[in-house]
């Protein structure tokens, strides 16, 4: 078996069994990165030599019977995620020379447990996107292609693109990625992953770049349930550094891949039959049910009346809280600086030359609904609608154990297409967004191919904190699934 | 709510971000093509509603007020885009 063709679970196995070595590993992924990288983009930074390092230290670990749960398991990290002495830049112009002092708690628990990092992933600038396309860094390919020879460059959905076209294209076995409206679940649809955004609090947001801090949520993107559960494992735990860290013992995901879904009821809210849903999404949810209904589950039809706003409250409280995060991106203290004759020269100069078109259209969006006189009208009656979408999710939650959900409202679209309208692209988030305005966890699952051979992905609601029943749904649809897609551009495939 | 010119104008100034005044007339499209579309949560009833404003039921936790970090000058310093010694410099803010 290729190298990069294994699962995480299957390379933990083979690096204990000494079949494999960690540096043999690490290599195969360095290798394919080296092939595939400059066309897909999806990488910002390599870290080769670091990679190099750290899997050597794992065989030494494995050597000496100390391996930990990922010992030796090569992953991409998010360029939203603060590495020690390693450049992160968010994406943006404004931290193109930033390199933090600290690591973040993710990305240090991932380390403890003997991870091998390869390199920081490209995203959205900010995490402010759904294609990957507002990137400074510029746009990263999705290694799907649609059938029949067609040319098209795919989108790899966003923000989290870069992570989810690495581990899509066999660059990495698994990668961190981060959820503020979708940004991981959407991506992993549209890249044919497994992806969990847990539930707010469960993963610390400590040295994670800030987008809107009450919907910012760390989570793993992998090529199967089982091994996001192993990554979350890892990822998840109380952090004092983080005010809205849970201080709840991590259960074992693993395990709960395994209960089956026997005897639970599983929701199916009516309101996201959403108009003009392609047909084959419609049929694909519907097999999805099926196949959870054939495991024993019970199919209950629930209703979440304020699905129709979140979207609208998403655009509201999001970029409230980053106009107000991003204030600190001044020129000052670190990140790019502009001349300016004065401070508020200096000010106006660098945030103009150093954030793209995207973010500075959600300061401004957020700077407004937050101004003397509107916030009433915006932002608190968003605050109030958005506890109404949190009240849904808790009615349905009385009566189901989890919900199943289509993941986008489309398969991965092509560059170019929805740049013009903002809105037409905020609209892809239309069934992630709930999920995160209420902090519950969510997953999407690759459950089919469109008729162009394209990935699609169901999504799988939770109740707070209950990331196992998650994993046990998710689980049983991919068991049933059968997904064996695999993209066109991979590694050791001929470009 | 619709926004003029002169408002769009003092939301950059607020923000920090300058604006050309060529790009004013396309960025009052667009905020205002946002802003009509996010005018629908106008018909959602909230009376009594108390808001939301953290994620599932959070209270924020309260700590000792001790310090735990600190002496790390060079680190907080090593980023600056221009410094001296140990400051940060900007451009002469007093005559």
């Amino acid at each position: 078996m290729m190298l990069t063709e294994f699962t995480i679970a299957g390379a933990r196995a083979a690096l204990r069994d000494k079949e494999i070595s960690a540096a043999e590993l690490t290599l195969a992924h360095l290798e394919a990165i080296a092939d595939l990288n400059p066309r897909l983009n999806a990488f910002i930074t390599v870290t080769d030599e670091q990679a190099a390092l750290q899997a050597a230290r794992a065989d030494k670990a494995i050597a000496a019977g100390q391996a930990r749960p990922l010992t030796g398991i090569p992953l991409a990290i998010k360029d939203l995620f603060c590495t020690q002495g390693v450049r992160t830049t968010a994406g943006s112009r404004i931290l193109e020379n930033f390199v933090p002092p600290y690591e973040s708690t993710v990305t240090a628990r991932l380390l403890h447990d003997g991870a091998v990092f390869l390199g920081k992933a490209n995203l959205d600038e900010f995490a402010m996107g759904s294609s990957n396309m507002t990137s400074a860094f510029g746009p990263v390919e999705n290694p799907w292609k649609r059938s029949g020879g067609s040319n098209a460059v795919l989108v790899p959905g966003g923000s989290s693109g870069g992570s989810a076209s690495a581990v899509s294209a066999r660059l990495a076995m698994g990668a961190t990625g981060t959820d503020t409206g979708g940004s991981i679940r959407q991506p992993a649809a549209f890249c044919g992953l497994a992806g969990i955004k847990p539930t707010y609090g469960r993963c610390s947001r400590w040295g994670v770049v800030a987008f809107a801090s009450s919907l910012d949520q760390p989570g793993p993107f992998a090529r199967t349930v089982q091994d996001c559960a192993i990554l979350l494992g890892s990822m998840a735990g109380f952090d004092p550094k983080d005010s809205t860290s849970i201080d709840l013992a991590v259960p074992d995901f693993e395990a709960a891949c395994r209960r089956g879904v026997r005897g639970l009821k599983i929701g199916v809210p009516r309101e996201y039959r959403a108009d003009g849903m392609p047909a084959e999404i419609e049929r694909l949810w519907q097999q999805g049910l099926d196949w959870l209904r054939d495991a024993g589950a019970e199919i209950v039809d629930v209703s979440l009346p304020h699905t129709k706003y979140g979207l609208a409250t998403y655009y509201i409280v999001a970029p409230a809280e980053a106009s107000s995060n991003l204030a600190r991106y001044d020129g000052v203290r670190f990140g790019l600086r502009a001349d300016g004759q004065d401070l508020t020269e200096l000010y106006e100069a660098t945030r103009a030359e150093g954030f793209g078109e995207e973010v500075k259209r959600r300061i401004l969006i957020g700077t407004y609904v937050l101004s003397a006189g509107y916030y009433d009208a915006y932002y608190l009656r968003a605050q109030k609608v958005r506890a109404l979408i949190l009240k849904d999710f808790t009615d349905a939650f009385a009566t189901v154990d989890a919900l199943l959900t289509p993941t986008a409202p489309s398969a991965a679209f092509a560059q170019g297409e929805k740049m013009n309208d903002p809105v037409a692209m905020y609209l892809n988030d239309v069934f992630t967004v709930p999920a995160s305005m209420a902090g519950v966890p969510a997953m999407s699952v690759p459950a089919g191919l469109d008729s162009q051979g394209l990935p699609l992905g169901l999504q799988v609601i939770g109740r707070p904190y209950d990331e196992e029943t998650v994993f046990a749904v998710s689980q049983v649809i991919e068991d049933s699934a059968g997904f064996s897609g695999k993209p066109a551009l991979r590694a050791g495939v001929p470009a | 709510m619709s926004l003029d010119p002169a408002t769009v104008r003092r939301i950059a100034k607020l923000a920090r971000i300058r604006v050309q005044e060529a790009d004013i007339p396309r960025l009052q499209g667009e905020l205002n093509n946002i802003l009509g579309w996010i005018e629908q949560l106008s018909e959602v009833d909230v009376a009594g509603v108390q808001p939301l404003t953290g994620g599932a039921q959070i209270a924020l936790r309260l700590r000792e007020d001790v310090v735990t970090d600190g002496n790390q000058a060079e680190a907080i310093l090593a980023n600056a885009p221009d410094r001296v010694g140990a400051f940060f410099t900007v451009p002469k803010v007093v005559e």
